[in-house]
């Protein structure tokens, strides 16, 4: 009896404890059967070319990925993280083999700092020149020699127009009390503060941890005040397209996404400017597959495959002629006009940009302490 | 016999050393050391910070485990009272569910709970939320259920109950029958029979009932932040952001791996050290 119980509870304190671990394992073990698989597939002509990438889920047009084999024979290795952290404690553990990742903007600059990422030869990637000036030399790669972008977008209030009676434009509604129970709170605490950081008039990137603690405050007292009913992250998408909650935060592309299956749902970057972020595909220090990747790089910036793209996830991409053309690629393919408040919403215009700002990677103990203030939340 | 027996011992071992043990010894190295790779114990001090988080994890552990106990413990017995096609029957039913997924259970219990989900919904149709309205002079147009304490409750309660029913009804199928025969030429009635033999005699069942319940009831990570909304964050949920979320530390996520992990053991040890007292008694 004794040992029957030690032996359950050592095992299910193993599994309740090393979930998370073996996530991780799981990831890096899959890299490893599908590097297996390459090698003995591959006994034949054009030796073993082959490229890691490891990018979000549903972030990509996957024909494309076949097209990539076809025209190239680099067998794809495709694989996906969680989140930014996800990814980043990929990284940090050693045991993940990827070539290609696709972090946004803040951990970009953080992998900078830290001395993970390669230089990219941009004589590989011709399709670099078709990128929009915009989205080059931006704060996280100020002199662009590590990253080329691969979508963009805006962070903003998605609301449900039946339960809410006027027209929101300002980050006030996610304070605001009227709304009692009915706001979800996203469930990463940069976003989070940053409603805070922006309704007060703050930079997002501020390290002034008074003001940061203001931002704090803002959400703590409408939290006390029961206006949030959860913290939520992807359980959004369930929420939001059943109208189980009215007003909430969340990224362009995935409203677009909610939208085609409730069409009550609205988006707005707020009048007090919001973050824009950029996800740009960058090559790891240790990679040893950087031919390939750089050739992977070239041929998803290109014109066509960022159309295919922007269509399949409706991020935005940052190739000029591929977002000029969208609209026309669009009528093509479905018969009938892009409505052009959606495609402005997608790629949102200069002018809503320039309210906007990119977030930068903070220095530790100020990461530190969006963690405990993130946690105190919690415990509520 | 013996040689032949610990060499079929060996993948068991083996299995056991990479991925039981070898993770634990990662984890304590992990807890006593930081980011620069020096001994240092600054990772437990910032553990008062979470005291609440404990508190809560326990309590909400505790009552699953008591609701899990007082539903599972008449349902086994139940069970094990009838023949063996409705046994078989049952115990299909309850093993069910575990056949998918427990995440995409919980999926489902959230459109259940949500303020428009379906008992909402229910509720609404048979006019309930009107009668209280005009019963009680409010103006109640849904019951808040999701993001609650209880539906994390719930939530466990649902997912573990099979972890307590089948340990205790394996336990009461295998009583002998002659000992409640006995017990009943003695002169006990049924509940007499139940309190001195049935009862003492499925404690094991129990016991390791609790433990399937308890344990991962407590570390459970998913279930908090589906059904209690990220409001009720517990400690499986602290522990996946040190290692997950945006102030990736490793070292305290060890860290309070190692304080819960020496809790729930000193509580089972606890509990255990009382129900072999038990155990004893009973058979003197």
């Amino acid at each position: 009896m004794k040992k029957i119980v030690a032996l359950t509870l050592a095992m299910t304190l193993a599994a309740g404890l090393f979930l998370t671990g073996c996530a991780m394992d799981e990831n890096s073990g899959n890299a490893g059967s599908a590097g297996g698989a390459q090698s003995n597939s591959s006994g034949g002509k054009k030796g073993d070319r082959v490229v890691n990438v490891c990018s979000w889920g549903e972030y990509i047009d996957t024909d494309l990925i076949d097209q990539f084999e076809e025209e190239t024979g680099i067998k794809v290795n495709y694989q996906t993280a969680e989140s930014n952290e996800a990814l980043y404690s990929l990284l940090k553990n050693g045991g993940a083999n990827y070539d290609v990742i696709v972090p946004s903007d803040y951990m970009i600059s953080q992998l900078i700092e830290e001395d993970m990422l390669a230089e990219l030869n941009y004589d590989n990637i011709p399709n670099f020149s078709l990128i929009d000036d915009r989205f080059k030399n931006l704060s996280y790669d100020p002199d662009n020699k590590y990253t080329v972008p691969y979508t963009w977008g805006t962070l903003g209030i998605i609301y449900n127009s039946t339960m809410v009676d006027e027209e929101i434009t300002s980050w006030s509604a996610m304070f605001d009390e009227k709304y009692a129970g009915d706001v979800l709170l996203i469930g990463n605490s940069r976003d989070a503060l940053a409603m805070g950081l922006y309704y007060l008039g703050y930079s997002v990137n501020t390290t002034d941890e008074k003001e940061i603690r203001e931002a704090y405050q803002l959400i703590a007292d409408a939290a006390a005040k029961g206006v949030y009913q959860g913290k939520v992250m992807d359980e959004i998408f369930q929420k939001m397209e059943g109208g189980n909650a009215a007003v909430s935060t969340y990224y362009a592309g995935d409203y677009l996404t909610m939208l085609e299956n409730n069409e009550d749902l609205r988006y707005v970057v707020p009048e007090e400017g919001s973050n824009w972020f950029v996800d740009a595909m960058c090559v790891l220090k240790d990679a040893q597959n950087k031919e390939e990747a750089e050739e992977w790089i070239n041929f998803i910036t290109s014109t066509e495959a960022s159309l295919a793209n922007m269509d399949y996830i409706w991020y935005a991409s940052p190739n000029k002629e591929a977002l000029e053309q969208y609209p026309d690629y669009y009528k093509d393919t479905y018969g009938e006009e892009l409505d052009q408040e959606l495609y402005e919403i997608m790629a949102a215009p200069q002018e809503v940009l320039d309210r906007c700002e990119a977030y930068l990677v903070l220095p530790a103990e100020t990461r530190t302490l969006y963690n405990d203030l993130w946690i105190q939340l919690g415990v509520g | 016999m013996k040689n032949k027996l610990s060499l079929f011992a060996v993948p068991y071992v083996i299995w056991m050393a990479l991925l039981v043990v070898a993770p634990i010894v990662m984890v304590v190295i992990y807890a006593f050391t930081t980011a620069d790779g020096g001994f240092s114990l600054s990772n437990f001090a910032r553990m008062g910070t979470y005291a609440v988080i404990f508190t809560r994890s326990f309590k909400l552990a505790l009552i699953a485990t008591a609701i899990c106990l007082l539903v599972g413990y008449p349902v086994a017995y139940a069970m094990a009272k009838e023949g063996p096609g409705f046994q078989r029957i049952a115990s299909v039913l309850i093993m069910l569910p575990m056949w998918v997924n427990f995440l995409l259970r919980t999926y489902a219990w959230m459109s259940i709970l949500e303020k428009n989900g379906l008992l909402n919904q229910l509720f609404s149709a048979m006019g309930l939320f009107d009668l209280i309205n005009s019963v009680f002079g409010t103006n109640i147009q849904y019951f808040k259920m999701i993001g609650t304490s209880g539906a994390v409750v719930l939530g466990m309660v649902y997912n573990y109950l099979p972890f307590m029913i089948l340990p205790i009804y394996s336990v009461i199928i295998k009583l002998d029958n002659s000992l409640l025969e006995a017990a009943r030429d003695l002169g006990a009635n049924s509940a007499g029979v139940f309190r001195k033999v049935i009862l003492p005699l499925s404690l094991p069942g129990v016991l390791s009932g609790i433990t399937m319940v308890f344990v991962p009831s407590v570390s459970t990570f998913a279930i908090s932040r589906l059904l209690g909304g990220g409001t009720q964050m517990m400690l499986g949920d602290l522990i996946e952001q040190q290692f997950l979320g945006g102030a990736y530390n490793p070292h305290l996520g060890s860290a309070i791996a190692l304080v819960m992990m020496v809790i729930v053991v000193v509580c089972m040890w606890v509990m255990n050290h009382f129900g072999e007292g038990e155990e004893q008694a009973v058979m003197l």
